[in-house]
């Protein structure tokens, strides 16, 4: 039997909320699956589109950016700038034919690592049924 | 390439347990860069520092990456490692393998690929990582307490007794907080307002005090060290100066509402003082009821009989900024709203009441002058129900955490009821007696023993009136057979939750909230007192549910913090803020309009940082479209080598 598809996910936390929730998570003691590699960034706001992009390009089959709730953001208004920024990205990357279930946008306050793991676990298991990123991922020539 | 040094740490087995460590160690000695690897049972020991020094002077490393836990915890530990040994602070960075691992992954050879593309992703970027100096800057000596309860009150005062400025900021009329309407306080009986209004009239006297009653917080800007204060004052129309409490206004006004200090027991006028001993002893006149301030009729009468002149109409709201270095946040609870506690009658009912209308029926200054009489008919209750956790413990429903002091408070209220009605009779529903405290446990007793009070283990299922009395259906859980009781009078111990107001303060001080409102404290063990934003400290029931011990005892602890802070001639700033590269910069200027600290300025042409408002968030890198601004240590091309990283190749 094939091993199952395991999905890799980078994810860009921003420090002071979704870093800090997903701590929360392991000092809590709760599983997720370790499909997910953190990427802890100072804010969402500093999440340039191109990382996204680099991380598909880079073979990345699911990309999560997560940051401070609207209106609580640690800088202000980085997370406004982020909601922005990335749901542009989100439809660019849907009209280049890239399933939208590959990239996620939340929101995790430092005390949500419940929320954190669930948000990991929905998204790999919508990943799996998709199989390997292919769209945006360079060819092996480059 | 910069040869990097890179040290695993085992945590115990807290990391080795589902980490293998030694294969991490294996993997990171074959990448690019890494010129050492090896791993030890405990990184943050005085063993594994030494470890760490002896391969930076013996390899000759540039920088060291430590796989270890969360950089919240150790990373300052670390970085103070590199500099004994000779380099500078940055070259060290952090990769956690313990939070963001093997505290929430199982299967060993798994978790184990992870810590490795999380090990490598910290060595891409240490790799490209400057040596940086802090940046310093001046400190305002002068603090800003926000809240005028025991908590503030207690801040307020250690600050001032050191020596320095304090701003006192209260909304309402006067200083006192809850504190003032209580009757008497567990476990000693003492009277609270005997206690507190001695520190109220120190902080009204304290020349390094001043005190701002009937104002709130507007803005907040700036950082630890300097932040900039704007002040709402409102308008009391009442010069405190003039007034000399002759109280002929209250008498001649003809406006009666809901007296706040008395919890709506009772009524008081337009223009008040809100109980005998407030600070500022001043009267308030109210301009959401005064029918000459909202315009109703043209009324003055309160003008027309002070002598002294003291009424002011015209006053208008100001706005006074301030700055200052530190922050206290000690804005204290309310009680849980009494419409969410429609199954206990509370609010159908006059004599089902909460536990503050209970204090100012029992107090001495209270609308009965300390006798317990129930509010329908001003009779003497014979029988009295308490029922504890009344909306606390019940996450399906209500509030999911313990208030902490009802089980202590109830105790008070069921003893002080029979010391006032030696006839009667206290019954008291529970789900367990928390009593952990210096002379808690032994206080409780002393109401089941001396004062006879019955407790009930059990939750109320039903309350309605019937034939004058009000009817208590509950369950006595020990015995498992069901109560009724007739009752005069019931007290709800009610949830404490954050007071009214907390969350939108709570954004203009970017302060992080807890799942149930409170104030996040920067670590729920060992940095209880500080906020997650530097130079904000956090004090009383503000943070969580507490007692006036604890919170006198925390506010005295955020002082310390605070004092910490003020007493430094120079703070240092963190170097990792944004760098303009002139010859990339066009001057469009889309930097600085997302700035959120206007550290962006047009010149010549481009743009350029101011390095001290700079906070290093990175949101005008990613707006820039020629990456043209860049935050140090943090580049585009240090995030694009992580990723990198992280997928392999």
């Amino acid at each position: 039997m094939a091993e199952e598809f395991e999905p890799r996910i980078i994810a860009f936390l921003c420090k002071w909320c979704s870093s800090a929730g997903s701590d929360l998570a392991g000092v809590s003691r709760m599983e997720y699956p370790p499909n997910v590699t953190p990427i802890q960034v100072m804010c969402s706001g500093s999440v340039s589109p191109l990382y996204v992009f680099s991380a598909f390009h880079r073979g990345a089959d699911g990309v999560l950016v997560s940051g401070c709730h609207p209106g609580d953001c640690h800088y202000i208004k980085g997370n406004y700038y982020a909601r922005r920024k990335l749901a542009l990205t989100k439809k660019l990357l849907e009209h280049v034919g890239l399933e939208p279930e590959r990239f996620q946008i939340s929101w995790v306050s430092a005390a949500e690592g419940q929320k954190y793991t669930q948000i990991i676990k929905d998204f790999v298991n919508e990943l799996k049924p998709l199989g390997p990123q292919a769209k945006l991922r360079r060819k092996p020539s480059w | 390439m910069k040869r990097t040094g890179v040290f695993i740490c085992h945590c115990g087995v807290n990391i080795a347990g589902t980490v293998d460590v030694q294969k991490v160690a294996q993997e990171l000695a074959d990448y690019p860069g890494v010129a050492h690897s090896e791993d030890y049972v405990y990184m943050c020991s005085d063993p594994g520092q030494n470890l760490i020094e002896q391969a930076i002077k013996d390899k000759k490393l540039d920088n060291i990456v430590v796989a270890c836990c969360s950089p919240t915890l150790h990373e300052t530990t670390f970085r103070s490692t590199v500099k004994r040994a000779g380099l500078n602070t940055f070259k060290c960075e952090i990769s956690n393998i313990r939070e963001q691992c093997s505290w929430v992954h199982k299967d060993k050879a798994k978790a184990t690929t992870k810590a490795t593309k999380l090990t490598k992703s910290a060595v891409a970027r240490v790799q490209k990582n400057e040596a940086l100096e802090p940046l310093s800057v001046p400190v305002t000596h002068r603090a800003l307490v926000v809240g005028g309860g025991i908590a503030g009150i207690q801040s307020a005062l250690d600050l001032a007794n050191t020596g320095f400025e304090v701003i006192l900021v209260e909304r309402s009329p006067s200083i006192g907080g809850h504190m003032s309407q209580l009757s008497e306080t567990y476990p000693t009986l003492d009277c609270s307002q005997c206690i507190l209004t001695p520190k109220m009239v120190e902080v009204s006297k304290h020349p390094k005090i001043r005190l701002m009653t009937y104002s709130e917080v507007h803005d907040v800007t700036g950082y630890v060290g300097n932040f900039k204060v704007k002040i709402l004052r409102k308008p009391t129309y009442v010069v405190p100066a003039k007034c000399n409490l002759c109280d002929e206004c209250t008498k001649v006004c003809p406006i009666v509402v809901p007296n706040e200090f008395d919890l709506g027991l009772t009524g008081r006028r337009a223009i008040y003082i809100p109980f005998p001993q407030a600070i500022p002893a001043s009267y308030t006149l109210d301009d959401k009821s005064c029918p000459e301030l909202t315009q109703i009729i043209a009324c003055g009468k309160c003008a027309d009989v002070c002598k002294v002149k003291a009424i002011d109409f015209d006053q208008k709201p100001q706005i006074i900024e301030e700055e200052v270095g530190a922050i206290v946040v000690a804005t204290g609870y309310d009680l849980y709203e009494k419409e969410q506690m429609a199954e206990y009658g509370y609010g159908t009912y006059a004599d089902v009441i909460d536990g503050l209308q209970f204090e100012r029926l029992l107090s001495a200054s209270g609308p009965t002058r300390g006798q317990v009489l129930r509010p329908s008919d001003h009779k003497e209750p014979k029988e009295v129900v308490f029922i504890q956790c009344s909306g606390s413990r019940d996450p399906e429903q209500h509030c999911p955490y313990c208030s902490k002091i009802c089980c202590m408070y109830t105790a008070k209220h069921a003893m002080l009821y029979k010391h006032h009605v030696h006839d009667g009779q206290a019954y008291v529903f529970y789900i367990d007696v928390r009593s952990g405290g210096k002379g808690y446990e032994e206080f409780v007793q002393r109401a089941v023993e001396e004062d006879e009070v019955i407790y009930l283990r059990g939750k109320v299922s039903k309350i309605f009136e019937e034939n004058g009395k009000i009817k208590i259906w509950g369950v006595d859980t020990l015995i498992g057979k069901p109560i009724e009781i007739d009752a005069d009078l019931v007290v709800l111990a009610q949830a404490m939750r954050p007071s009214t107001g907390s969350r939108e303060l709570a954004k203009k001080l970017r302060l992080a909230l807890d799942k149930d409102g409170f104030l996040a404290e920067a670590h729920p063990k060992l940095r209880p007192v500080e906020s997650v934003t530097a130079g904000m400290f956090l004090a009383g029931a503000a943070q969580a549910p507490k007692d006036i011990p604890e919170a006198a005892g925390q506010a005295s602890g955020a002082a310390a913090k605070a004092i910490m802070i003020l007493s430094q001639e120079r703070l240092f700033h963190s170097p990792t803020v944004a760098l303009v590269n002139k010859n990339l910069c066009t001057g469009c200027g889309m930097c600085v309009a997302v700035c959120p600290y206007d550290a962006i300025a047009f010149k010549d042409g481009r743009v350029e940082v101011n390095e001290v408002l700079c906070e290093g968030c990175g949101t005008c890198s990613a707006t820039c479209l020629r990456a043209a601004i860049q935050v140090k240590n943090f580049t585009q091309h240090q995030v694009h080598e992580m990723i990198r990283a992280c997928l392999g190749g």
